[in-house]
Parts: structure tokens; sequence; C-alpha cells
């Protein structure tokens, strides 16, 4: 074990999947020589290591970054592209939802396309709503892509490296305010499989699911409410597709409340399909009404009061669970 | 610039795949009459059938295609089994993609006819990630591309062009300019009316061709590999064809001038090339009588198989998302 922050373990599961497999290679804007020259971004120092044939900064140009992934995948590789921000995914999002969700399906089976995108997420570093916007509900939206997003640098490591040898095109969420976080990684090469979430604490009154950032936000919300005795499951998603059904599901069986908490958007958000799910299939076990902590349907506003109104607070996280308590 | 002798084999080889690729297209407009037959929209590419088989020609086993939404000429010169094809046009569980892909998503891995997209545009930019895998591994492959001077003003074909020539991938861009995109002449949507042009814009060579005629295409088609393939980086063919049978089978064509068809349908391509290798004498009226007859059986055996082949059942509809283990 070693302590290092999510940038340094990102790098170190990209140096490991590069080391251990000539078919991996990374391309993006700025993935050799970025504009940052910190030790926590996920690619630093790795054109040096690795040089320029395996490690191509691209033109700014997301659709062909995401077609290269496509083609090359299929083709046998394991490209490893970035997308600078979330928000510029809708410039790949057509090679992404028609083609690499899509292709494979469309072939009966006979190809693969065995990609990972890294996308660069996140809100509260006042760039605004054009450089910050969740558009994760989008994604899960789209058959065919899987979806991780990862909280702990042990997480991201984990992840990275089960996405980048996963047969089948994986999309990882890296919130950048997590990047200079410190956490233990252990050594060397090991897994987190995708579609297994986390229980991060066990209580009895309320289920409460977060993923990234946002789970910070639901750890100290619900921390506030140890004084008034009210103590919850919390549980870590890491993967949002395919979705740890049974470990949700278990959890509000055994609680019968359910509070989700994601800084994106509320309307249509990924917490919805969470509730739906919950009360479909956990209906008679609820005790009280499914809370959903998102943001207003308004884009990322760029002031610091306006960005922190739009984002999710231990405050509202706390009034939510016991909203769903108070029935 | 003068041609390279072609051998009378290749000729020969040239003609019939055109013959056995408007044959199929043919009955798939018979077929179309058919109540029930043929489910969705047909997309042909009667008329083009010397860019599919010119290009393709010049290629080796191992290179890659990227086809689009006019697929049949793309795929059957490459040699995928015509019976596998229509059974998938049929929606049949025997065909390319067990039903799933239907005619418009037509893709043949056996044959690396890998990728095919309807999206307008979007081959491009996975052809640049093929013909990357092959520039990484060094395996001295070319990866040819097709897409319509429609998709020509898709930024996504701007961004691959862009890529491509910036990396030096053996790429070759073959536009199909068949005079219509939906129902709007290159005049109308397209800032240039030479296509090829936008080579020098990516500094690539940029030639344009006669599609009519398969022997122009063929020649070109090797040069412009070569170049692919010495790593001097990718090339652009612009192919003037013209599209006969409107967008897909139930476009009636209202907006095009008759004799604009008719124009054009002197220059059909198949029978041009008929009429070339009769005269030359590098083809007697009984071996093309024959190459009829064989084009003819092998369309209808390809029928006949996907007609008694089953519907794949409704369930099946989960499966391939993803690999297995799949996860609902």
């Amino acid at each position: 074990m070693a302590e290092m922050s999510m940038g340094q373990a990102l790098n170190t599961a990209l140096t490991l999947a590069m080391q251990g497999d000539d078919r991996v290679f990374l391309a993006g804007e700025g993935v050799g020589v970025s504009i940052h020259q910190d030790p926590n971004m996920p690619t630093h120092g790795l054109l040096e290591k690795f040089g320029p044939q395996r490690i191509k900064d691209t033109p700014v140009s997301e659709a062909a970054i995401a077609g290269l992934a496509v083609g090359a995948s299929v083709m046998g590789l394991r490209p490893v592209v970035e997308i600078m921000f979330f928000p510029f995914i809708t410039l790949a999002s057509d090679m992404l939802v028609n083609h690499a969700g899509k292709l494979r399906y469309l072939s009966g089976g006979k190809s693969s396309f065995p990609l990972t995108v890294r996308v660069k997420a996140g809100i509260g570093f006042g760039a605004g709503c054009q450089h910050s916007h969740n558009l994760e509900a989008w994604i899960a939206h789209s058959p065919g892509l899987k979806l991780v997003w990862p909280s702990t640098p042990h997480d991201a490591k984990g992840l990275l490296l089960s996405a980048i040898f996963d047969p089948d095109p994986v999309i990882m969420v890296e919130d950048m305010m997590l990047y200079w976080m410190k956490g233990e990684v252990p050594e060397g090469d090991y897994r987190i499989p995708i579609g297994q979430a986390r229980l991060v604490a066990e209580g009895t009154d309320c289920t409460v699911v977060a993923y990234g950032a946002a789970l910070y936000t639901a750890l100290k919300g619900v921390k506030a409410l140890a004084a008034e005795g009210i103590t919850c499951d919390i549980i870590d998603l890491r993967s949002l597709v395919p979705l740890d059904k049974a470990c949700l599901l278990s959890s509000v069986r055994k609680t019968g409340r359910l509070v989700v908490v994601h800084e994106a958007n509320r309307f249509c958000g990924y917490g919805a399909e969470l509730a739906a799910i919950a009360a479909e299939e956990a209906f008679r076990d609820l005790k009280g009404p499914i809370q959903r902590v998102a943001a207003p349907q308004i884009p990322v506003p760029g002031s610091p009061p306006q960005e922190q109104f739009y984002k999710p607070s231990a405050e509202s996280v706390a009034a939510a669970i016991r909203a769903a308590i108070r029935g | 610039m003068a041609l390279q002798p072609i051998p009378a084999d290749m000729q020969q080889h040239l003609l019939a795949q055109m013959v056995l690729i408007r044959r199929f297209e043919e009955k798939i407009i018979n077929l179309c009459q058919k109540e029930g037959c043929l489910p969705g929209m047909q997309i042909l590419a009667v008329g083009q059938e010397a860019v599919a088989v010119g290009i393709v020609a010049a290629l080796e086993p191992n290179d890659i295609i990227v086809s689009n939404h006019r697929s049949h000429g793309h795929l059957l010169a490459r040699g995928a089994n015509p019976d596998a094809l229509m059974a998938e046009i049929m929606g049949k569980v025997s065909g390319v993609g067990h039903g799933k892909a239907g005619t418009l998503h037509l893709s043949v891995p056996e044959v690396n006819a890998l990728m095919t997209s309807t999206v307008v545009g979007a081959g491009p930019p996975m052809a640049a990630g093929a013909a990357f895998a092959q520039q990484y591994c060094a395996t001295g492959g070319v990866t040819a591309v097709f897409f319509g001077d429609g998709a020509a003003a898709e930024g996504s074909v701007h961004e691959a062009m862009n890529l491509a020539s910036l990396w030096k991938l053996p790429l070759l861009f073959v536009c199909e300019n068949n005079c219509w995109a939906g129902a709007q002449k290159p005049s109308q949507h397209c800032s240039t009316q030479d296509i090829s042009k936008r080579g020098e814009a990516y500094d690539m060579p940029g030639v344009r061709v006669d599609g009519n005629d398969v022997e122009q295409v063929y020649d070109l088609a090797r040069r412009m590999i070569a170049h692919c393939r010495s790593g001097q980086g990718p090339a652009l063919i612009e192919a003037k064809t013209y599209r006969m049978r409107g967008h897909g089978e139930k476009d009636r064509q209202h907006y095009v001038d008759k004799s604009e068809i008719e124009y054009w349908a002197k220059l059909c391509p198949v029978a041009r090339y008929r009429q070339k290798l009769l005269s030359g004498g590098v083809i007697s009226e009984t071996q093309l009588l024959k190459m009829e007859r064989q084009a003819i059986e092998r369309v209808e055996a390809a029928v006949a198989f996907a007609e008694k082949s089953a519907y794949p059942p409704p369930e099946s509809a989960l499966s391939d998302v993803w690999t297995a283990p799949e996860n609902a």
C-alpha cells in the first residue's frame, strides 16, 4: 500500500496497463504535453515514459478522437482516449452513442470494441456551464456503453484497469476535484469489477446512494445527523452501468428509505432511475418517500455563490434524509 | 495519365463483379414489390457499381473497408457471401448480423468489411482508427472508406481528414459523388463543385475520376492505395457517378429532371464496360451470357437461402449488446 492522490492512482493504472500490454495506447487533447504540469494529472509524465507512438496528442477534434477509439478497438487495440471536459462529450457523442455502443450489436456479436473513454468532470472550479455539466444520464440512457465513476484513489486505479481490459466500451468519469485527494492504493495490478457497488457505511434508518464527488457531500450530510441518532447505509455506486441492483435493493429493503445524491440536474437525472427501480421492486418495503438531492434544471452558473447554490450540500442531504424518515 | 494495362482475367473479373452487384440490387427492386418481403427502406447503388468494384479490386485481402448506407456493392465486391447478405436484408437469423443489422448496417468482418454506418459522415473517423491500428501494428494494410458527396459536408469527415494527414495514416478516402444528397444537388449543399480539391486543403493527393468507368477507377485506386501504403499518408478519390434510383426505393425522384436520369443511363458503367470488353475481344458473347447466367443463379440461390431461413426469435433481440455475460 502507498498513499497517493487519485490523479497519481490513475497515472499508475495507465502506466501498468501500457507496460503490460502493447495494444494499449492513449490519445486526446494534451495527454502528452499538457498546459498543466501537475503530477496529480493522470497523464503526467507518460509521454516521457512511453514516447509519442503510444501517447498521442490529437488535434482539437472530439469526433475524430472517439472515432479513432472505435476503429482502433475493432482492430484489436485497447485505446484509452480522453475527453477534456464532460460537456465536450456532446462533440464525440455520435461516435460513442451510435457506434461504440451499437456496432457490436449490429454485427450480431461478431465484432468487439474494447475502448475506454476517460472523461474529466466536475463542478466547483468556476469554469461555468460549458466546462461543468455532468451528462451521465445521457450515457446511461445509451445501450452498449458501460459507465464507471470512482470516488477514491483505490477505486480509481482498480476501475481504470478493469475498464481498459474490459471487452466492451467503457466510459470512465473522473471528478477533477478529486485528483488531489489522497488515499491508500495497493501496489501492482488489481481490478475493481465493473458492476459492483461499495457499501461505505452501515446504518438502519435510510439508504443514501451517491457516486463520484457527491459521495463526500452525502457522507457529510449523514454525519450531521449522528447527533439526532440517525444512521444510514451509504452506497458508493462506482459503476452506473451496469448497475449493482442487488446492492441497492437489499439495502433499501433493509432501511425502507432511499435518498439519492448527484451533482447532475435532477430532472431525468440518473437518480430518477434509482428511484424508479426502488419504487418498482421494493415498494412494499418502503416506509417513506424517496428523495433526490440534485441540481436544479439550470446550467451550472459562473459566480461562486451561484455555483455553490447549484451543487447539492451536506445540509440538503441531511434535510432529504429527515424528509424520507418523516414520511 | 495513360492507364496501366489491365490483364484480361482482371477485366473479366471487374465486369463479373459489376454484373453480380447489378443483378443483386435489381432483385431487391423486384422484392420490394412483394408485400412484406423486405423490411425497412432499401438504399441501392444502381449506377455506382464501377466505384465499388474498381476500388475494392485494388485492395489486398488484409486491407480494411468501411462502408455506408449504400453498401451492397462494396460488400459484394469485397467477397461477402450473397446468401448471408440477402438473409440479413430480409431480417433473417442466418444474416450477417443475425437480423440485427438489417439492410442499412451490413458489416462483414470475415472479409474485412469491418464497420458500416448509416450516420452520414461517420465512416471516416472510425476508418482513421482502423488505419491508425494498421500503422501502429505495422501490418502494411490500408483502410478505404466510402462516403458520399453529402457526407463531405459533415464535420466528422473534416476532422478525420485532418487527423489522417497529420498522422500520415494509410487511409484512402473515397467520395462517391452521386450528384444527390437526399433531394439536394451538390450546387445546393457543397461549397465546391470539385470535392477532390479538399485534398489540397488537407495536404494529401486529391483526384477526381469518372466513377462510371471501372478501369479508370481501378487504375487511380491502385496508384492512390500505393501512396497510402508507402507511408506517405492518406489520399482522396472523388468518383463522379450517379444515383439512378433515388435516395431509397420509396423515393420517386420527383425533384429530378427526367433528362438527367436519361443522360446518366447512357453512361451506365455496366453496359459501357460490357461493350468495351466485347468490342475489344476480351470477352465473347457466349462468355458474357454465361457470366450473366451465373450472376442470376447466384442471386436466385441467395434469395432461396434467405427465404427459407427463419426469423430470429423475438427475445434474441436482447443478446449481443455486450460480450457475455450479458447484463440486462
